[in-house]
């Protein structure tokens, strides 16, 4: 079910608006969907008491529709993704001001499109005042304050003590005008207004779904398009968030970046790619291969920590001794050996008594050298170089005469990576040399071996 | 302004050129391929550990590399270094600005970093000699905001930055080694290859770039979401490349067949994903969304297999221990969860 993404875009790609708003889009989608008037969740009005319940439909019929009408497969994900597009605004609850979807005969309402998120609406806590302040004027029971209201009320009537006079005159005239309204459309009106404040000044506790990440507001590239006002012109205050500073505006490419795109392209265009039959088998085998490894599919020998409370595990892992599934894995690649401290020390051994331990002993230095703060490092490659590539060098390893010449030159004003050249060629070597000696030496073997045996004696 | 709408049209040609020669090695789909291969069975991780302590939204997460350390930022203007099993605050560091979207851990265990909107990169050495963790440098001169840094060793640091570049420091100088350049919108999210020749950075502007450290050279950019990249990560083995974006997607890219393979998705999810981590063997993915929950992905099967639904505010950050054994997630709820 693909859903149009139309985010507007600069000449660069930059998109022109918050990341909220791919949200808002999808779910206005869905909202559409369900006030259709043929396949949409019945709204109807329920008789209660002595009035009417004007304009509503339950936490059940919501929920039901969307197991039918959308791709979703069972009651939690309905309820999740409900009380999401709740939480945002687009549906609330008739007599809760915390917005969440249950799945029973509780009523909700739609939020009508004016108060909707994607106008972007950042509201002023005059804003606010106003509206708290107009609902103790009027003697409904429904529009009683919550007790977070009130001490909201409190805070911002010491907070605008000298414009107070202004507020409340705002919220005289609000009230005045509310009372010449219908009285079903009041209710459903004020209900509408009420769940607007509730997405922007939530009840303690719940979440603000208006919040951005703070990586993408100092993004945004139109303040001007966000509205303040509610009720009307009202006085700059200031909301404690970090400065909007404006995001730089989306230059159209210029003629030098065309052309570096065109010599980047241009370079690219003739690499080789590997048939996508062989990067599926090679991903179907590495996960195949370590999936016994991995303690999110199969359950860990001896148990994992957070589960059991037992570290036997990390302390196999640190002891010497290697077991048997670990040492299985040197086999996989000679990365495997290499990343294990165990594993370069057996590998380490087994090529010493060979008397051909050289070519690792050179691989480990370069590596080690590589993290080396940067004073340090000059000295360190000239001791690699005395060691193991000067004539007459005591660990004399062979490397291409091609790799020699660029190391020479390289030694002369050593940086980091003065062995990278050498280091790659020796790496293929005991790659396709030494470390096939040492998977099928009868060390490694018996390492394999030893834990079965040992194992076997615990029972 | 003739000479602009040739090269515009020439860049044009080049891009339908490689689309062409990417279809060439399409011999298969990675769904025809797996078509064979039974769906992992459904995942179900459990929270083991809460940590709690920040007192506000937690941006950022990292796993140290041999311990079960982590280390978390927060809102509230603190590091806060954590041992995992016990819960307890192995380390509390209170930093200048509070305004920090990433951290990173040393793979020594030395060191912490972080940085935000301060455009800094602020490193912490915290093995100092009197217990006292103090801030070793301060790596000033990004233009924009710090989104994302992760050490190369105890020498050297990789950051992203809200300026469109990353850059190579050495953290003893203090001063910038290597400058990538070439992203078109604000660098996202970096991650360093398991062989550590190599990083991918995601950005603004839609596109995921894979950098050649040593040669300071962009190797391969990879295209096809249609909002803002959040997250990226590598494929255990480093031949293929995860991303997350505010599209509500993921992708897998892979390195040899220089495309796409994937998407991760589903009309049910609408929100962005902000973080992701795969499991040890690269079979399941993690992925952590606005929408207030991690899913978690069969990575060939391109399938849910699993929820974890805990927090009660956007997932923002999320990674996998280097032994595969536990699942870290922090959220804007200023809690981090363990899970397994």
């Amino acid at each position: 079910m693909a859903q149009t993404n139309s985010v507007g875009q600069g000449s660069n790609g930059v998109a022109d608006e918050s990341p909220n708003m791919i949200v808002y889009r999808k779910m206005e989608d869905v909202i559409a969907r369900m006030q259709d008037e043929k396949n949409g969740i019945p709204i109807r009005t329920v008789k209660s008491f002595l009035s009417k319940i004007p304009s509503v439909f339950s936490g059940s019929d919501i929920v039901q529709w969307m197991i039918k009408n959308l791709n979703i497969e069972d009651q939690v994900e309905a309820l999740h993704l409900g009380t999401l597009m709740a939480a945002h605004g687009y549906f609330f609850p008739i007599s809760d001001h915390v917005l969440t979807l249950k799945d029973d005969g509780t009523f909700y309402r739609f939020q009508t499109p004016y108060f909707w998120p994607s106008n972007c609406w950042e509201p002023e806590n005059t804003d606010y005042a106003v509206y708290l302040c107009k609902r103790t004027m009027q003697n409904k029971a429904r529009l009683e304050l919550a007790d977070y209201e009130a001490e909201s009320l409190a805070r911002l009537q010491r907070a605008f003590a000298r414009k107070w006079e202004f507020i409340f005159m705002q919220a005289e005239a609000q009230a005045k005008v509310d009372k010449k309204r219908d009285k079903i459309e009041r209710k459903i009106l004020d209900s509408q207004e009420r769940a607007f404040w509730d997405v922007h000044r939530p009840v303690p506790g719940c979440v603000n779904t208006t919040e951005v990440d703070i990586k993408k507001s100092s993004r945004m590239k139109n303040p001007q398009k966000t509205r303040k006002s509610v009720y009307g012109p009202q006085n700059d205050v200031r909301t404690h968030s970090p400065t909007h500073t404006p995001a730089q505006e989306a230059k159209p490419a210029t003629e030098e970046q065309l052309q570096d795109q065109i010599n980047y392209w241009g370079g690219q265009l003739d690499r080789h790619r590997l048939k996508m039959s062989k990067v599926a088998e090679s991903l179907l085998a590495y996960t195949e291969q370590y999936v016994e490894y991995d303690p999110f599919i199969t359950p860990t020998d001896p148990s994992n920590p957070w589960i059991s409370d037992d570290t036997a595990v990390w302390e196999l892992e640190a002891s010497k001794e290697p077991g048997q599934q670990r040492v299985k894995r040197w086999a996989f690649g000679i990365n495997e050996v290499l990343k294990d401290q165990v594993g370069r020390e057996q590998f380490l051994k087994f090529l010493e008594s060979e008397f051909s331990s050289e070519n690792l002993r050179f691989w480990l230095a370069v590596q080690e050298v590589k993290k080396r703060p940067i004073r340090e490092v000059p000295t360190r490659v000239q001791e690699i170089w005395q060691e193991f590539l000067a004539s007459g060098a005591p660990s004399a390893i062979n490397v291409d005469s091609k790799s020699y010449d660029k190391t020479t030159q390289n030694v002369k004003d050593p940086g980091r990576y003065a062995f990278e050249d050498a280091q790659d060629h020796i790496f293929k070597l005991m790659k396709s040399d030494s470390y096939s000696r040492f998977i099928r030496s009868s060390a490694y073997q018996e390492l394999l071996q030893a834990k079965k045996k040992k194992s076997k004696n615990l029972f | 302004m003739g000479e602009m709408e040739a090269l515009r049209k020439e860049a044009d040609n080049l891009k339908d050129q490689i689309t062409e020669a990417r279809k060439v090695v399409q011999d298969t789909t990675l769904q025809e391929a797996v078509a064979g291969t039974a769906l992992v069975g459904r995942v179900q991780l459990k929270t083991r550990k809460t940590l709690r302590g920040h007192l506000a939204k937690i941006y950022a997460m990292h796993w140290g590399t041999d311990t079960k350390f982590c280390v978390s930022a927060s809102q509230d203007g603190k590091l806060i270094v954590w041992d995992t099993l016990t819960t307890n605050k192995v380390n509390a560091i209170p930093l200048k600005s509070s305004w920090v979207m990433t951290c990173a851990y040393a793979p020594s265990g030395n060191m912490v970093a972080c940085g935000g909107l301060d455009n800094m990169c602020s490193i912490y050495n915290l093995k100092g000699k009197d217990g006292n963790v103090k801030v070793m440098r301060e790596l000033a001169a990004h233009t924009g905001y710090l989104s994302c840094c992760r050490f190369l060793s105890d020498s050297e640091i990789i950051t992203s930055s809200g300026d469109c570049t990353c850059v190579l420091w050495d953290i003893e100088t203090g001063t910038e080694k290597t400058i990538f350049a070439g992203h078109l919108g604000d660098c996202m999210s970096l991650a360093v290859s398991p062989d550590f020749k190599m990083f991918i950075s995601g950005a603004c502007d839609f596109t995921a770039k894979l950098w050649d450290i040593r040669e300071a050279t962009c190797r391969q950019t990879f295209s096809g979401h249609e909002s803002d990249i959040n997250a990226i990560g590598f494929f255990p083995n480093g031949n293929a490349v995860i991303t997350g974006s505010d599209d509500a997607t993921c992708k897998l890219y892979d390195l040899r067949a220089d495309q796409e393979l994937v998407t991760y998705q589903d009309s049910g999810i609408m929100c962005g994903v902000t973080s992701l981590a795969p499991s040890l063997s690269g079979r399941l993915l993690l992925a952590g969304y606005d929408d207030f929950n991690v899913n978690i992905w069969d990575m060939l099967k391109a399938e849910r297999v699993g929820v974890l639904a805990g927090h009660d505010n956007r997932v923002s950050c999320i990674g996998v221990s280097s032994d595969g054994m536990a699942c870290c997630t922090g959220s804007w709820d200023s809690f981090l969860k363990i899970w397994n």
